[in-house]
């Protein structure tokens, strides 16, 4: 075989892996290849319908914009480029740590450095087909409305995927010469989890602090940023330019996104075989856990202590919990405001609280119940199931209160009464994340939390609509009682819907 | 023989899956011998210790552990048994010490004794260097001799292993071996499966052999051979024979 035909085998071989992949995460591993592709072209169908009543009243944007608009535009962009960014540190995180044909491919005779190349290739493609294929219903109402010159958004989004994952594998890379292999794989997970969401929590920070709202458009749209803001013809814009159709610009980006690239592989890929090396030579670091004598207690207490012990030591869960205390900071920071002057703007507090907790205990509940590294020891231990699950369940709630505990305690100060519909609102919104996590137990590793959405499709999406719900009917509940009653029913036949599909009950 | 006196007594004991995985078995293990299950891939025997270790409801059948109706009562039953599995299932993110600690708090033992044994369980399985290093760097020899100790930590009257010395290096067999005798000498009952058959030979006071959810031989190994007609038969060969007869009469 030729040098070109190897390599095309191999980039044939590497998007083989790259498609299974993704799909069995749609899936949930299941083989129902057919319907998850039915299912994506419905999806991405339906996805018109939301995409036209967000962007349909921009058609007619053009080059020169106001500079609010324009920095409206060029923040969405780099949001989109800092998601993408994100994805793609996870995607080159697992070439390192997860791919088990690394010694297959280190010990055949295939020359490394190209091997390496096409892998890179592959992760920039598959995070720009993940962004192409989320911003295509965008950009086709964009252009059945607007006309060709909307067609430009396709490179914009190519671009800024190529970048994103050049910039992903510059950032690993370093990392791991910087501090070592052991601790990359934490610390690369960590950032991805907060880089997407950072820069909108951010621009909510600046919002509360300068203007005492939670929006995060607050800022972008003041004068004050409109006057800090370069010239028209800075290279800032030329992502917004671009995808407003300038097709020169466009092609410019995309050419600057593939040198970038280009140079990432050629400056990083000899070193992939060796960066792989080192991660295969130095297993996990030793830690060393703390020497204590054994502790009495009752057989519910020793599975509440190794779970909670388990989650304080679980990076997973370290990242997520940062994810959702990052959340917790622009409500945090306005309630600092509200003690300095009334405000009405403080109710907001309560829903975005109540949100937080029920996703966070929804993360914690799939730790605590599906999550079981051990379950054969679990399940021969000499206690009832039912006592098992109990133990469990109340670990949430420790958790969930010695999270949020605090933020109510302040927001008694503030508000008794907001208060206590608070405190009111994140028990419920925790007790039905954990029943999600009961109706759709799937026993699972907890190295497997990344994946746990995939697991059930329908314990995804009820526990998002109870967390979602239960917040609104907090708001409700302080702002048009009558209307959290329906807010509240609404939610509770979500939950009983969901228990009525659940393998559980089957 | 009667319950009382058996550590094991299964009776008809029944299992489909898609095909009947364990059928109708009768199988009798007496308190205080170490007994080897033997079977080829696929014959029933993991299936029907995860349902004696109460890991798996039986379609039919009685399961009976120390005289203890281990389907009716449950807990009784799990009280006085331990299960390990070919797959050593522990935490990564606890040491050793803390892992035995949950074993034995999950037995409801007092914590006096518990740590005691879980040390001396540690060091007679060549872990005492590693008694409080996180398990997640463990080969999986240490891993599996980190789960056997979990599994006696509690003292169980009657030890069930799946498959305990698969991927063990040599010195590492040996500490579970002699572990297991150590405890079938104190009194104790084991039940393994293997599919190392000098393991069987030389460790079992006796051997039951299951093919296609049914026992089609036991006994001690003398009585195997002289079943077999040859008294220097090893057990492979009376092992592939006995496969051999019963894939033929299926």
């Amino acid at each position: 075989m030729s040098s070109t035909a190897h390599l095309a085998w191999f980039a044939r071989h590497e998007f083989r892996l790259a498609w299974r992949e993704w799909l069995a995460m749609m899936t949930g591993g299941r083989r129902r290849r057919n319907r998850a592709v039915i299912g994506l072209l419905t999806f991405a169908a339906i996805l018109h319908l939301p995409a036209y009543a967000v962007v349909a009243r921009y058609v007619d944007l053009r080059f020169p914009l106001d500079p609010s608009s324009l920095i409206v535009l060029t923040a969405t962009i780099f949001l989109a480029w800092a998601l993408m960014l994100s994805q793609a540190i996870e995607s080159v995180t697992r070439v390192f740590y997860a791919r088990a044909d690394l010694d297959l491919i280190m010990s055949s005779p295939a020359k490394l450095t190209n091997i390496f190349s096409i892998r890179i290739a592959a992760i920039a493609l598959t995070v720009s087909s993940m962004a192409l294929l989320l911003s295509t219903p965008f950009i086709d109402v964009l252009v059945y409305l607007g006309g060709a010159r909307w067609l430009a958004g396709f490179g914009v989004v190519l671009a800024i995927g190529l970048s994103a994952a050049a910039a992903a594998i510059a950032v690993t890379a370093l990392l791991f010469r910087l501090i070592g292999p052991g601790r990359t794989r934490l610390v690369a997970q960590i950032v991805s989890a907060v880089i997407g969401a950072g820069f909108v929590i951010a621009l909510q920070v600046v919002a509360v602090l300068s203007y005492g709202t939670l929006s995060r458009f607050a800022f972008l749209t003041s004068e004050t940023a409109a006057r800090i803001a370069p010239g028209p013809d800075s290279l800032v814009w030329w992502p917004a330019r671009a995808s407003l159709g300038d097709f020169e610009i466009m092609m410019l980006l995309l050419a600057a996104a593939l040198v970038l690239l280009g140079v990432v592989m050629a400056v990083f890929a000899p070193r992939f075989a060796d960066t792989v090396a080192r991660v295969a030579a130095n297993p996990a670091a030793v830690t060393q856990g703390r020497a204590r004598a054994f502790r009495t207690g009752s057989r519910q207490q020793a599975l509440r202590r190794k779970e909670l012990l388990l989650l304080r030591r679980d990076p997973w869960l370290l990242s997520q919990s940062l994810m959702q205390m990052l959340y917790l900071l622009p409500p945090a920071l306005m309630l600092w405001r509200s003690f300095s002057g009334t405000s009405t703007a403080i109710v907001l507090i309560t829903p975005v609280i109540v949100m937080a907790a029920g996703q966070l205990a929804g993360g914690l509940a799939w730790l605590t119940i599906s999550g079981e590294d051990a379950p054969d020891l679990v399940a021969t231990a000499p206690l009832p199931p039912s006592r098992v699950t109990r133990a469990k369940v109340e670990v949430v709630l420790i958790a969930i209160a010695t999270v949020f505990a605090p933020l109510v305690a302040a927001l008694a100060f503030a508000s008794p009464g907001q208060a206590v519909v608070t405190a009111i609102a994140i028990i419920i919104a925790t007790a039905s994340a954990a029943a999600v996590q009961l109706w759709f137990r799937a026993q699972a590793k907890r190295s497997q939390f990344r994946r746990r959405q995939t697991s059930s499709r329908i314990a995804t999406f009820a526990e998002a609509f109870s967390s979602i719900g239960w917040a609104a009917t907090a708001a409700l509940a302080l702002t048009i009682p009558a209307a959290a009653l329906i807010s509240g029913s609404l939610t509770l036949l979500t939950l009983a819907t969901a228990w009525k599909i659940s393998p559980r009950r089957a | 023989m009667t319950s009382e006196l058996s550590a094991l007594a299964v009776r008809g004991l029944t299992k489909r899956f898609d095909r009947p995985a364990v059928d109708a078995l009768d199988l009798t293990v007496r308190a205080g011998e170490f007994y080897a299950l033997l079977g080829p891939n696929g014959a029933g025997k993991t299936t029907t210790l995860r349902m004696v270790a109460g890991l798996l409801r039986p379609d039919a059948g009685t399961v009976s552990i120390f005289g203890i109706d281990a389907l009716a009562d449950p807990v009784s039953a799990k009280q006085i048994m331990a299960w390990v599995s070919d797959e050593p299932m522990i935490y990564d993110k606890l040491t050793p010490l803390e892992y035995l600690e949950f074993v034995a708090g999950l037995w409801g033992i007092d914590p006096r004794t518990s740590e005691k044994s879980a040390r001396n369980l540690l060091v007679s399985l060549g872990l005492e260097p590693h008694l409080n290093e996180r398990c997640e760097g463990f080969s999986k020899g240490m891993r599996q001799k980190v789960a056997l100790a979990g599994a006696l930590v509690h003292d169980p009257r009657l030890i069930i292993l799946d498959e305990p010395l698969t991927g063990l290096d040599a010195l590492s067999a040996r500490h579970v071996k002699g572990l297991l005798q150590e405890r079938v000498r104190a009194g104790g009952t084991v039940i393994m499966t293997t599919h190392i058959l000098e393991v069987a030979e030389r460790m079992a006071d006796r051997i039951g052999v299951i093919a296609t959810g049914r026992l089609i031989a036991e006994g001690t190994l003398a009585e195997l051979r002289a079943r077999n007609g040859s008294n220097d038969t090893t057990l492979e060969d009376m092992f592939i024979a006995l496969v051999d007869t019963e894939a033929a009469a299926a």
